[in-house]
């Protein structure tokens, strides 16, 4: 029973750290149409400024929001400094189709190679602001933490903060039309490039803040997110890529899986898991779990 | 304030869509541009809404250039384009496909007014708030993008082939909708149409476009009475 | 004067340039021959995602994994079945291109960023496996040994120069062939599907079979050089085939300029050089370990994004393009 239950928890808060790396990726994949594979690198670096503002201020909290803060700006930078010159270059061609993504994951190499030169490849640790000791429920000692908590509520405040911004405010109203169909967007007046930029700033401080919550349980290295990111990404493909709720709760059923399968058949077939049940998921509901049906070509 | 259209060239990947096409449509002015498929008239007007680079020529609204603006500075000055029926977005709401114009005008009350009057306009997008764009009829759909092109407040109006893939009889409501909000709200309208009698009918002047180039210019009437026209465009 | 075919000339410039990698192979020294047969294995693998994502527009970050798989099946062949290195290498070659085929049919549903992602997943994935199975080796995984070159050749034959002969001559076969199979019909469905799969359709090519047979050949040709780097390295095991591998090929395959094999061999090159560039910078202008371990990685992701701004379609168009600007 104890063992249910510490899989269940431990389930919920790595699901919920997937969550927000999903969330990350099918925000820029809804206003750019890109798989931003540089997003592990993004959310590194981010928590490597984090780490330095921790180490210097003493406190998480003023970490944790210089993260997000930075996640965004570098988002935002990446796409106006990045994106669009290597969009308006690459038009032509049968590059057109994999230059985005070559130059996301080249990017990727780029950040991961800097973190290296500045910081060096030794593991760094973040000290978390609240205890990471396991829970005591019904008498018995879980591996569920107040932090794990902590991480649980930080990631459904994110997301409702973000659905109430995508469908009730008028900034989440040109968000998702410049993500559909840019041209109308355009054409009614909407500054799409402006609000793409958004999309990426947002994406970006959600990744920040995705680092925050997963480094101090894990140790702080260069490749640190990349697992993450695998993860991220299956999981959104599960949920549908057009879905923000599609990508929680895509993290959450790849959370649970791997968890379960970590914790009662064997921890060493955590990957094969995740990619059997991406695999099914592509072949049985190509168009994720939860999408609302719109075809799947890029 | 005016169209005026000077020797304008546009190439479409490798083929020249338009050659040296000049005309002129006064304030107020309904223009109608007829030509068959493939005569240029679509690339015509994304090149005059900003979608588009032109190879070389000119066009002015009101004495200003508009072939180097951005889409979307071209409608935040007036210059609304309506491309064809699927100029609505189908996975947002009749209501937020409205709002998509308003979004960044600051006068909101004027926003809530102009998207009263839409509706009364067009009854059925007030019956219809609620639902996708996608699940409104063709009718319908056309009916939502020039409505949400009028919110805006529009001074020049780019429509493409509103008629298309329409039946008839809406398609005689709408073409009297441009008509009555032509002449209510002073607009200057360039109506690319490949139902040549219908546009003519409620066009002032005509434009007929072949294969790029201007083959005729002349009031609407005239057009409708030119045996030429008629053989090549109108079917009789 | 004799009227040689295209396939002719071709196959006779192959012969050509074995016959001048054998006398080369005499006159460099050991490094030189085991960097050479690194750069054979390479441009092997290069080939195999030009192949599929040039020519059959199927973007896959698992090749690393589909070397894995080659590797292992090629180790174990020599180890568990006892079969001839020679064997095991066509083995390494057979094996993933039969794993390639069944992938290939899953993958031929997906596109653009789905294929990416599912591929990065293979490539992250499947070497954990071996963990799990003690027969594949754990994680210190499973020795492989090709043996030594046979006594005919002298003695002063050294080992490297007898692994730059198998892997050139291993790159030289399949490449020749690759060549061909791209001049001919199947090369040109192929590029159907990339540039038009609707048209490709219509014109009664099945995109999904085909998308499926491109994918199992550059599985096959991955495998093989597979099979040829565990030879290399005397051995197999998952932490050589990591994710970062599949990146290294995409990336020599996009500088060399993805839509053509030609000059597939420059994209192995400059594989093989850069780090030997980056120990001579660090020997020069020193630094930490963190700066001498990025190096490399910073200098072919910069090289990649300088590629895809300047050179998407590779460094020949880029002439091409000077020439044409000239006139």
């Amino acid at each position: 029973m104890n063992q249910f239950i510490t899989a269940v928890l431990t389930s919920l808060s790595t699901g919920a750290i997937y969550a927000l790396m999903s969330i990350a990726l099918v925000l820029v994949w809804r206003s750019t149409r890109v798989i931003n594979f540089a997003q592990a690198g993004q959310a590194i670096l981010t928590t490597y400024i984090g780490y330095e503002v921790v180490t210097r201020s003493g406190s998480y909290w003023i970490g944790l929001i210089c993260a997000v803060i930075s996640g965004a700006l570098l988002g935002a930078g990446i796409d106006r400094f990045f994106m669009r010159p290597i969009f308006k270059r690459v038009n032509s061609g049968p590059i057109v189709m994999i230059a985005p993504v070559v130059a996301t994951l080249a990017l990727l190499g780029i950040i991961q190679a800097i973190i290296g030169f500045i910081w060096g490849l030794s593991y760094q640790t973040i000290e978390a602001p609240i205890s990471t000791g396991g829970l005591t429920i019904f008498g018995s000692i879980v591996a569920f933490s107040p932090f794990n908590l902590m991480v649980l509520i930080a990631v459904t405040l994110s997301m409702i903060s973000l659905t109430i911004l995508f469908q009730k405010t008028n900034i989440g109203l040109a968000l998702r039309a410049s993500a559909y169909a840019p041209e109308i967007a355009k054409l009614s007046g909407i500054r799409v490039d402006a609000v793409r930029t958004l999309g990426w700033a947002l994406a970006g401080a959600a990744g920040g803040l995705a680092g925050m919550l997963y480094i101090p349980g894990s140790n702080l290295y260069p490749n640190a997110m990349d697992v993450l990111l695998v993860f991220g990404f299956i999981a959104a493909v599960i949920g549908g890529l057009d879905s923000l709720f599609g990508a929680v709760a895509g993290a959450m059923i790849l959370g649970f899986a791997v968890n379960f399968s970590a914790s009662y058949i064997s921890y060493k077939l955590v990957f094969p898991t995740a990619f059997l049940i991406l695999i099914v998921v592509l072949l049985i509901k190509p168009k994720g779990v939860f999408s609302s049906g719109k075809s799947r070509s890029a | 304030m005016s169209l005026v259209v000077e020797n304008l060239t546009i190439d479409h990947g490798a083929i020249r869509a338009i050659s040296n096409v000049s005309f002129k449509v006064p304030e107020g002015q309904l223009a109608a541009i007829i030509g068959a498929n493939g005569a240029g008239k679509t690339t015509l007007l994304r090149t005059l809404s900003g979608l588009k680079e032109a190879v070389s020529g000119g066009a002015t609204w009101n004495g200003e250039s508009i072939l180097d603006k951005k889409p979307e500075d071209l409608a935040r000055s007036g210059i609304m384009h309506v491309s064809d029926g699927k100029s609505v977005i189908a996975e947002l709401s009749v209501k937020e496909n409205l709002a998509l114009t308003g979004l960044w005008r600051k006068d909101k009350k004027d926003v809530a007014a102009a998207t009263a009057e839409v509706v009364e306009l067009f009854p059925i997008l007030g019956q219809r708030m609620a639902q996708t764009a996608g699940s409104l009829s063709g009718g319908e759909r056309q009916m939502l993008a020039i409505g949400r092109s009028l919110i805006a407040r529009p001074k020049l109006l780019l429509l493409d082939e509103p008629s298309l893939g329409l039946a008839p009889l809406i398609v005689e409501q709408i073409f009297q909708s441009i008509k009555d909000l032509v002449k209510r709200l002073n607009l200057t309208v360039v109506l690319v149409e490949q139902n040549a009698m219908g546009a003519l009918k409620i066009a002032n002047e005509g434009i007929v476009l072949s294969l790029g180039s201007v083959v005729a210019v002349d009031s609407a009437q005239t057009l409708l009475n030119d045996p030429a026209v008629r053989a090549a465009y109108l079917g009789f | 004067m004799l009227k040689l075919s295209a396939p002719r000339k071709r196959l006779f410039g192959f012969i050509l340039l074995g016959w001048a990698l054998l006398l080369i192979s005499d006159r460099i020294d050991e490094l030189r021959q085991y960097q050479g047969a690194f750069v054979a294995m390479y441009t092997l693998a290069i080939a195999s995602i030009i192949l599929l994502t040039g020519y059959s527009g199927q973007l896959s970050l698992g090749h690393s994994a589909l070397m894995a798989v080659g590797a292992y099946a090629g180790a174990l062949s020599v180890n568990n079945f006892k079969l001839h290195p020679v064997i095991a290498l066509i083995m390494a070659a057979l094996v993933a291109g039969i794993f390639g085929l069944l992938l290939g049919y899953a993958a031929a549903r997906l596109s653009g960023p789905y294929l990416a992602g599912t591929t990065l997943a293979l490539a992250v994935s499947l070497p954990t496996i071996a963990n799990q199975f003690p027969v594949l080796g754990g994680e210190q995984g499973l020795a492989f040994d090709i043996g030594t070159a046979p006594t005919r050749l002298g003695e002063d034959f050294s080992q490297y120069q007898w692994f730059f002969w198998i892997s050139c001559l291993s790159a030289l076969i399949m490449i020749w062939f690759l060549v061909n199979l791209l001049n001919s019909r199947y090369g040109r469905q192929f590029r159907a599907l990339r540039d038009n799969p609707t048209a490709a359709q219509l014109a009664g090519i099945n995109i999904g079979r085909q998308k499926a047979l491109a994918f199992s050949l550059s599985a096959g040709i991955a495998g093989l050089s597979g099979g040829l780097l565990v030879m290399l390295i005397s051995g197999v095991s998952p932490s050589a085939f990591p994710l970062s591998l599949s990146f290294l090929l995409l990336a020599g395959a996009v500088v060399t300029g993805v839509y053509s094999l030609k000059g597939v061999i420059i994209g192995a090159l400059v594989l093989v050089a850069i780090p030997e560039i980056a120990e001579s910078v660090v020997s020069r202008i020193g630094g930490s370990e963190g700066f001498t371990t990025s190096l490399p990685g910073f200098m072919v992701s910069s090289l990649l994004i300088l590629a895809v701004l300047f050179a998407p379609n590779g460094p020949g168009h880029l002439l091409h393009k000077k020439k044409h600007l000239k006139h």
